[in-house]
């Protein structure tokens, strides 16, 4: 598969549709993954915290 | 199947697999169909853009997918009362608002070349998806205007409801009026009239996008769990 030839005349709007999929993508994997490791290390500390009260 | 996953615990343990699962599907079908899609002869009459239609069409396709799980989910939440339903709406916005801007984009650049225009305001497709665009948008800034969660799931849950009649508006709005949109060529009475070598990466990239969307739904609902749970904890150390 020759990438440079897809698009021929049209590869100024072929390319950047792909890209901006690609971003869009990208942006709702790191989101999401962030979103869920934040929340999940908040839960993580206040347990702990909880964890160090109940024991005190 | 749902009242079983309207128990948090047992979402959690079903999304913890599902969700990875899904993502690898995803990548397959996505990868095969985008390999297959550049592969494809370039079309009669559209030529090279014809490559555009393997992430506009699917990228409609799952945005549509992911506004019918924002309303089946405020419905469950609004009738049920299923603990995960409100969650599951709330991460379905973000993720459905994203697709359908990617549709909307990969849609104007496809439509450049072929139509000599951007975007037309008189085109009943293009606009009852930019009004699906604009639904997800509200759903969140209604959500996030309304401090009080409850009465902001409520107010969520209803416009929700309400949005759902623009999915068979969107369906059917190249059937119903004239439009510069290409009428229906896959799901129609009669069978496709797309061609097989572009029906095949066509339906790959499409259960691709629906299979990425499930993981991410999945995933970022998993993630409002684990921010509610962070709540009460927040509130219980509190007392």
């Amino acid at each position: 598969m020759d990438l440079a030839a897809i698009g021929g005349k049209y590869a100024v709007f072929v390319w950047p549709a792909y890209g901006v999929s690609a971003g869009v993508f990208a942006w709702m994997i790191f989101s999401t993954l962030a979103r869920g490791r934040a929340a999940r290390r908040e839960v993580e500390r206040l347990e702990r915290e909880r964890a160090e009260r109940a024991a005190r | 199947m749902i009242a079983v996953l309207a128990n948090p615990h047992r979402f959690m343990a079903f999304s913890r697999w599902a969700a990875p699962v899904l993502g690898v599907a995803a990548t397959g079908l996505i990868g095969v169909g985008l390999w297959l899609g550049l592969n494809a002869p370039p079309d009669y009459q559209q030529g090279e853009t014809v490559r555009i239609m393997f992430v506009h069409v699917p990228a409609a396709w799952a945005a549509m997918l992911a506004y019918a799980c924002l309303g089946g989910a405020s419905f469950s939440s609004l009738v049920f009362r299923h603990a995960v339903a409100d969650a599951a709406a709330k991460a379905a916005a973000p993720l459905g608002a994203a697709f359908t801007f990617a549709a909307l984009v990969t849609g104007s650049l496809w439509g450049k070349p072929m139509w000599g225009t951007w975007w037309a305001w008189g085109d009943s497709r293009l606009v009852s998806v930019l009004v699906l665009f604009l639904l997800f948008l509200g759903y969140m800034a209604l959500r996030a205007s309304i401090e009080d969660e409850a009465k902001a799931a409520r107010a969520g849950e209803i416009l929700a409801l309400v949005g759902l009649i623009n999915l068979p508006i969107i369906k059917f709005s190249v059937d119903w009026w004239n439009t510069l949109h290409q009428g229906e060529s896959i799901f129609r009475a009669g069978g496709s009239t797309l061609a097989p070598v572009y029906l095949l990466p066509l339906a790959l990239t499409g259960f691709g996008y629906m299979s990425a969307f499930g993981a991410l739904w999945l995933a970022r609902t998993r993630a409002e769990v684990w921010r509610r749970r962070a709540l009460s904890l927040t509130l219980q150390a509190a007392l």
